[in-house]
């Protein structure tokens, strides 16, 4: 990987649902430096999840590129996309992040399953993931509890723990906060940064609250980056 | 850790899984049931009678021969006289050959006169003989040997007096000539449980004063006239025979089904009971067909709630997908699911059904005198185990496709 590639980078992106309502979404330019915090806010229904979609490669564009650390997704099989996925990007969603009937160990442990290299970066990922866990304030012995009967703020901060561990190049974080208390949003949000530098990780955050945009690095309007048609043919 | 994370979810959905696997077990259980039943029932069947080479009597089906002279059902159509019973006993070829006397009753049980060479000659479950549970064999002229149904359900002990009734279900009874329980017999699980036995020469006392079938008016000899009669039988219904070789049976079968002088029939016991068998079959392939089918509706049953759980564990399917798991991970997920779930159910099944098997065995016997075996899984049941098994993870497969679909058009967003 090329340090001066950056880790994500989307060019001329047209995307439309096939056979579902109209719905377009193009993308002309958008691109994250490797270690960036960006907060990217936008309506709803102004495309972002479909942006998502797209970056994570569960969809691919009708044309354009969609690159993270420097790969096409398109040139890759749904197959391969499944795996690079698990690989490069750290997802934390808005809420109902863990699978409840699991540990929290298992939880954080999950996209390492189903990514060799990313798995392979990490020596020793029990004793990770309970480092992990520490930094971002959760309780000891965390571990070994079931994942639904946290509090949701415990849950976030797993979910961020299971984003980070390996360190993947790219985390998306789809509201992570909306379900969190002002204070405890700022204070989820430290963590991650502190974390994801660490790592060295590029954070893209997706938002409609622009309350949280000091603590970004760049923040990106979703009408600027963006084009959606509600009407296309 | 698939697999943990597996069962935890079921672990999570414990209630339902619990009662998709209690119904599995018990249509497993029930299949396997029938299963032993049958095989029990089909060997005590066939261990109805044995030891005896030939069954002789007048000409009819060899089915019809055997279900009256072994089974008591039905009637002889014909006797067969007694100068052609001394013909046969006399043969070179015969060994031994015991007569028997049917057509009275006590009660709902059927009176049978014979000598007492039938204690000696009779064999069940591969040549076990009669044993005498209480008294002694009939002695006297009117003393009878009782079967243990009999002295169960009538409740007789030594010493009671019996009257036979002349025919079945009949209302004229032998009131004249008591019989005297003399002896009550070892309960063996075969017709002779619900016999009365008397001596051949008894049949023809009681029928002394009797005539066409209706006793004549105003005419009764007292028992110890009788005893004073020549009591040889003019007619008996049938003979059991045993030859003194093997070999012998067939050539002995041949002479007798040819005798000129009356119209015979001599059948191999184990031959006639194997035709009947096939009769009885028909009911016993019902009874696996229904079974079969109960086990269907629980495998649907098990379709049916994997199908309903699919909605409200898109989440969970959308968190695979967006750790990275391929859809074909989700459709393994289910399939295995379904797959842990049919083996619980089918092992617990098998485990109830040696529980219900050490409970009921005891009950079985001395209700129906079957006795089932209790007896390691047999190779055949293995298979249906595994059957059942994998017909889990191939029905499940139909909700499974439905996930891998929801779970591509889904991929990690969902909008509940």
């Amino acid at each position: 990987m090329p340090t001066t590639a950056p880790t994500l980078e989307l060019k001329d992106v047209q995307f439309r649902w096939p056979g579902r309502a109209p719905f377009e979404l193009s993308v002309p330019e958008l691109k994250l430096a490797a270690d960036e915090t960006v907060l990217l806010l936008g309506e709803s229904g102004s495309g972002k999840s479909t942006l998502l979609s797209l970056i994570c490669g569960t969809i691919t564009a009708q044309s354009g590129k969609v690159a993270v650390a420097g790969t096409d997704i398109a040139s890759l099989s749904a197959g391969k996309r499944d795996r690079f996925r698990a690989e490069q990007i750290g997802l934390i969603f808005q809420q109902f992040n863990l699978l409840p009937f699991a540990n929290v160990r298992d939880n954080i442990l999950l996209p390492l399953r189903f990514a060799p290299d990313r798995a392979a970066r990490v020596s020793a990922p029990e004793t990770e993931a309970d480092a992990l866990c520490r930094t971002l304030g959760l309780p000891d012995n965390i571990m070994n509890e079931q994942a639904g009967k946290l509090s949701v703020g415990q849950q976030q901060r797993v979910a961020a723990a299971r984003a980070l561990i390996g360190a993947p190049p790219l985390i998306i974080a789809d509201e992570p906060t909306s379900s969190l208390d002002a204070s405890t949003q700022s204070a989820f949000l430290e963590l991650l940064f502190s974390q994801s530098r660490a790592h060295r990780s590029t954070v893209l955050m997706v938002s409609h609250d622009a309350r949280l945009s000091n603590q970004f690095d760049r923040v990106i309007h979703m009408d600027d980056i963006a084009h959606t048609d509600r009407n296309a043919p | 850790m698939i697999l943990r994370l597996a069962f935890a979810s079921l672990l999570a959905r414990g209630l339902t899984v619990a009662m998709t696997i209690l119904a599995i077990a018990l249509s497993v259980m029930l299949f396997l049931g029938v299963e032993k039943v049958r095989t029990g029932a089909k060997a005590s069947f066939a261990d109805t009678i044995s030891g005896t080479d030939l069954i002789v009597g007048a000409r009819s089906g060899s089915v019809q021969l055997l279900l009256y002279s072994v089974f008591r059902i039905g009637n002889a159509t014909n006797n067969m006289t007694w100068e052609s019973y001394q013909d046969i006993a006399e043969n070179d070829a015969v060994d031994w050959i015991v007569p028997i006397s049917l057509g009275d009753s006590h009660r709902q049980f059927r009176v049978m006169g014979t000598t007492t060479a039938f204690f000696e000659r009779y064999k069940y479950r591969s040549g076990q003989s009669l044993t005498v549970h209480d008294g002694v064999l009939m002695d006297d002229l009117f003393d009878a040997t009782i079967g243990s149904d009999v002295a169960e359900t009538l409740g007789y002990s030594i010493g009671d007096p019996i009257v036979v009734a002349h025919g079945l279900a009949s209302f004229s009874e032998h009131k004249d000539q008591p019989f005297r329980v003399s002896g009550i017999l070892e309960k063996t699980g075969t017709p002779v449980d619900r016999t009365v036995i008397v001596s051949l020469e008894a049949i023809e006392a009681i029928h002394v004063d009797w005539q066409s079938g209706a006793q004549i008016p105003g005419q009764s000899t007292p028992a110890d006239v009788i005893r004073q009669l020549d009591l040889q039988p003019q007619a008996i219904t049938a003979a059991l025979v045993g030859v003194k070789g093997r070999l012998q049976v067939f050539g002995l079968q041949r002479s007798i089904n040819e005798y000129a002088q009356e119209p015979l029939l001599a059948i191999l016991p184990g031959i006639a009971l194997q035709e009947l068998w096939q009769i009885v079959g028909i009911a016993e392939t019902a009874l696996i067909a229904v079974s079969a089918m109960v086990i269907v509706t629980a495998l649907i049953g098990m379709m049916a709630t994997i199908f309903s759980s699919l909605s409200e564990r898109r989440r969970e399917m959308a968190i695979f997908r967006a750790m990275g798991a391929r859809p074909r991970v989700i459709f393994s997920l289910l399939v295995l699911e379904a797959t842990v779930i049919s083996a619980i159910g089918a092992l617990l099944g098998l485990a109830l059904l040696y529980l219900g098997l050490l409970v009921a065995q005891p009950l079985i016997d001395s209700a129906f005198g079957l006795w089932i075996p209790i007896t390691a899984p047999s190779m055949r049941e293995g298979w249906v185990l595994l059957s059942v098994i994998l017909a889990g993870a191939i029905v499940s497969m139909i909700p499974a496709i439905r996930a891998y679909r929801m779970s591509v058009a889904d991929g990690m967003m969902v909008r509940i």
